[in-house]
């Protein structure tokens, strides 16, 4: 079978399936954040955690309740990992470093799920469950909640609130991660994922050597580093060891979890503001780009570019023979446009133009279709700046939804597509211009040398300020220099864009609704559809056109 | 003074559902798929053994290196792909090289075993596939190309002193197609394949 051919049939699968959950989850998700009914469940939770549940925040507490709640997160998690070896199933493996147990900690409350340590010498099983598999759980529902709120910005009229934070965040974990995350787990123990606490066995080969074979409650923390667009792995390799990811069919239904919910969300959204066909059109945007970024990808991988490449005659290096080229690159692909960041095959190891593109991916902001939540509200500010740039072009006011986008809200998005650019940059840029760090940098984190160097470095900061997680991993992150600034680039990449968006919402849900006139721009059509990949690629390429070039361009057309 | 007592109800309120969900999400959630999977699917939840003669030997999903204990190749046995995982296929140390794709490094080193499996197997150096000359992501990985398997098995047979007709006949019913049909790629699992060698002829 040919490449195309497969790419094609496995796209298409994926295409299939999401396509029959769009409606019903996003219905689902819908009902979840708009009903006034209460689980009992949850009503016996809100009342041991002093919540009325009926009661609204305005978006400056709303704010204040999400920042709490993370506060909280890093200082447990960080606070876990360096007692680690007091706590049950450490494996013997001692405290976790400082500026690492800081960086992790930031790394998986942020959904990033950025890894500067190798799990297998790091962490025991205590600190992976009610570290981090919880963080993935909360960290996914805070991304919704957020995006929920700025939809309700926009539904809502003449009002000072946006929902109750705590409500929120209960009933994304209760009813829809927490049951999806068990259902998907059953499926992948079942494919071959393990789910034990075994820990490490020393076992006799047939050749008579000897083989440590690792153990560990994986399926569990596999459901929801998927379907909550973690990414953290539990062993180094991620998705390419084979007891994260042990068959071909289990792959394509990983990159089938991460994109489950991002790709519902606009369906949410559309149901949430009373019209279904603006929910199709963001999805519309969302799958064009996905679809062209997927085909993309298989052909840059499938080509034989790079001098090591052409010696081995294809780009399996880092590649898993099991699932080959099509398959990692759908992978990589759908890791890299949603906030995941897992990987199934090595980034680093991709041709100049594959690792290229998936580090466009990430500065695309990580929209088509994004995080769980985040990918939501990254469109919609978008959407917001298409148009304003289509009110400038006719000379009207813009209009989205009924609600005028005026000055306080043009500059809260422009601040919001600055905020994550300005992190890469600035960080990327720091690591080569101060002297001492640049020593560290050069002679300590770089595996490659040159321009695919410079690459591994560009690629931490894109996917840390993105919120990513994914690494072109042969880069040494664990150093004090980049477990310091990836932390605060993580923390930043998250929590400014999150500021800006319930500021919106806010600034959204206080304003009545215009009446859509003759001249008003239809926002449910497919030139809006367009008009909005026009400004989404024009904003990115524009903004690392520059350092693209001294990268990954350079590398892949040398 | 209003605002500050919010916060700090805020902030009790945090702490309370974090404990919850800490609890509930950190525990009683995994331990609940782990009853489920020891009950349901033991044998995939543990890592799905092989055992031979009563003592595992390893997992079928996990590769191994089937070299002496200098590393040096065994001709008798299939050969898995390189590895970059600790000393090659190490468990506890699952990793790619991550060399890029101009790297000069990784170009040697597929030289290298370029050079060493032609003179080995006897093939023409640019009949090797990829996958022989390249290390997996985990470096654990358990298969090897249909292309491959093939290829070792003229060197296998004669190592054996079995005929080239029989081992080829068991690669081919080793050969796993893409799941479905049209997932993934199609692959030989070595450890498998190898078992069965060892049942059809003791080794030399």
């Amino acid at each position: 079978m040919g490449t195309v051919w497969l790419t094609v049939a496995q796209l298409g699968a994926l295409i299939i399936a999401l396509a029959l959950a769009y409606r019903p989850l996003g219905d689902y998700m819908a009902h979840t954040y708009t009903t006034t009914k209460n689980w009992k469940v949850e009503r016996g939770l809100y009342k041991v955690i002093g919540v009325d549940p009926d009661s609204d925040q305005t978006w400056q507490r709303y704010l204040r309740s999400v920042l709490i709640f993370s506060v909280i997160g890093v200082v447990f998690l960080y606070g876990i990992q360096r007692l680690q070896e007091f706590l049950p199933y450490a494996l013997g493996l001692p405290p976790v470093e400082q500026s690492l147990s800081f960086n992790t900690a930031i790394s998986f409350v942020t959904n990033t799920n950025w890894q500067s340590y190798s799990p297998e010498v790091t962490l025991g099983y205590s600190v992976q469950l009610i570290g981090l598999t919880v963080q993935n759980f909360v960290s996914a529902a805070i991304g919704i909640a957020v995006a929920i709120a700025l939809v309700r910005g926009f539904a809502r009229k003449h009002s000072t609130t946006l929902g109750n934070f705590w409500v929120d965040l209960t009933r994304g974990v209760v009813r829809i991660l927490l049951p999806l995350a068990f259902v998907t787990a059953i499926v992948l123990i079942v494919g071959g994922v393990i789910q034990n606490f075994n820990g490490f066995q020393a076992i006799t080969t047939i050749t008579g050597g000897t083989q440590t074979l690792p153990g560990g409650p994986v399926a569990s923390q596999e459901a929801i580093k998927m379907l909550g667009t973690n990414g953290g792995g539990f062993f180094n390799a991620n998705s390419a060891h084979p007891f994260e990811d042990p068959t071909a069919w289990v792959s394509l239904f990983q990159i089938f979890l991460m994109l489950v919910i991002p790709f519902s969300l606009p369906r949410t959204f559309g149901r949430m503001v009373g019209d279904n066909r603006q929910g199709y059109a963001i999805v519309g945007a969302m799958a064009t780009i996905w679809v062209a970024s997927s085909a993309l990808m298989v052909a840059a991988q499938s080509s034989l570019s790079g001098t090591a490449t052409a010696a081995a005659g294809g780009a399996m290096e880092g590649i898993e023979t099991r699932f080959g080229t099509v398959l990692s690159s759908l992978f990589a692909s759908s890791t890299t446009l949603t906030s995941t960041g897992a990987v199934n095959g090595m980034h680093d190891s991709f041709t100049g133009l594959g690792g290229g593109l998936a580090m466009v991916n990430m500065m695309l902001g990580e929209v088509a279709p994004g995080g769980t939540g985040s990918g939501l509200y990254g469109i919609l500010v978008i959407a917001i700046i298409a148009v304003f740039v289509a009110g400038l072009m006719v000379g009207r006011t813009p209009e989205y939804l009924g609600k005028k986008i005026g000055t306080r809200e043009i500059k809260l998005a422009s601040l919001y597509i600055l905020a994550t650019p300005a992190l890469v940059l600035i960080g990327t840029s720091l690591s080569f211009a101060i002297p001492a760090v640049r020593d560290s940098v050069v002679g300590t984190s770089m595996a490659n040398t040159g321009l695919h160097g410079f690459s591994e470095v560009l690629y931490a900061f894109t996917s840390a300020a993105n919120n990513n997680g994914s690494a072109f991993a042969g880069l040494t992150a664990n150093t004090p220099w980049f477990n310091t600034a990836l932390g605060a680039v993580m923390l930043l990449g998250r929590y400014i864009p999150m500021v800006l968006v319930l500021a919106l919402a806010g600034s959204l849900a206080a304003q009545g609704k215009v009446p859509a006139t003759a001249g008003t721009l239809p926002t449910h059509r497919v030139q809006f559809v367009v008009l909005t990949i026009g400004t989404l690629l024009l904003v990115s390429a524009l903004t690392y056109f520059p350092v693209l070039a001294l990268g990954p361009l350079a590398e892949g057309l040398k | 003074m209003s605002t500050r007592n919010a916060t700090l109800r805020q902030v009790w309120v945090g702490l309370r559902l974090f404990a919850i969900m800490t609890l509930g999400l950190g525990i009683v959630y995994p331990l609940a798929i782990t009853a489920i999977g020891q009950l349901a699917a033991p044998g995939q939840a543990n890592g799905s053994l092989i055992s031979e003669g009563g003592s595992v030997v390893g997992s079928s999903l996990i590769g191994q290196s089937f070299t002496d204990a200098n590393g040096v190749a065994l001709p008798q046995w299939f050969q898995s792909r390189p590895s970059a995982a600790g000393d090659g296929y190490d468990g506890s140390a699952s990793s790619g090289s991550n060399l890029g794709p101009n790297s000069d490094k990784l170009l040697q080193q597929i030289t290298d075993r370029k050079a060493a499996i032609a003179a080995s197997d006897g093939v023409d150096p640019a009949s090797i596939p990829p996958d022989a000359l390249t290390a997996s992501g985990s470096g654990l990985d358990a298969d090897i190309s249909p292309e491959y398997a093939r290829e070792q098995v003229a060197r296998v047979a004669a190592a054996r002193n079995l005929s080239e007709a029989e081992v080829s006949k068991l690669v081919e019913s080793f050969v796993a197609g893409r799941d479905a049909g049209f997932i993934g790629d199609p692959t030989v699992n070595v450890l498998q394949l190898n078992l069965a060698l060892a049942a059809l002829s003791a080794g030399p």
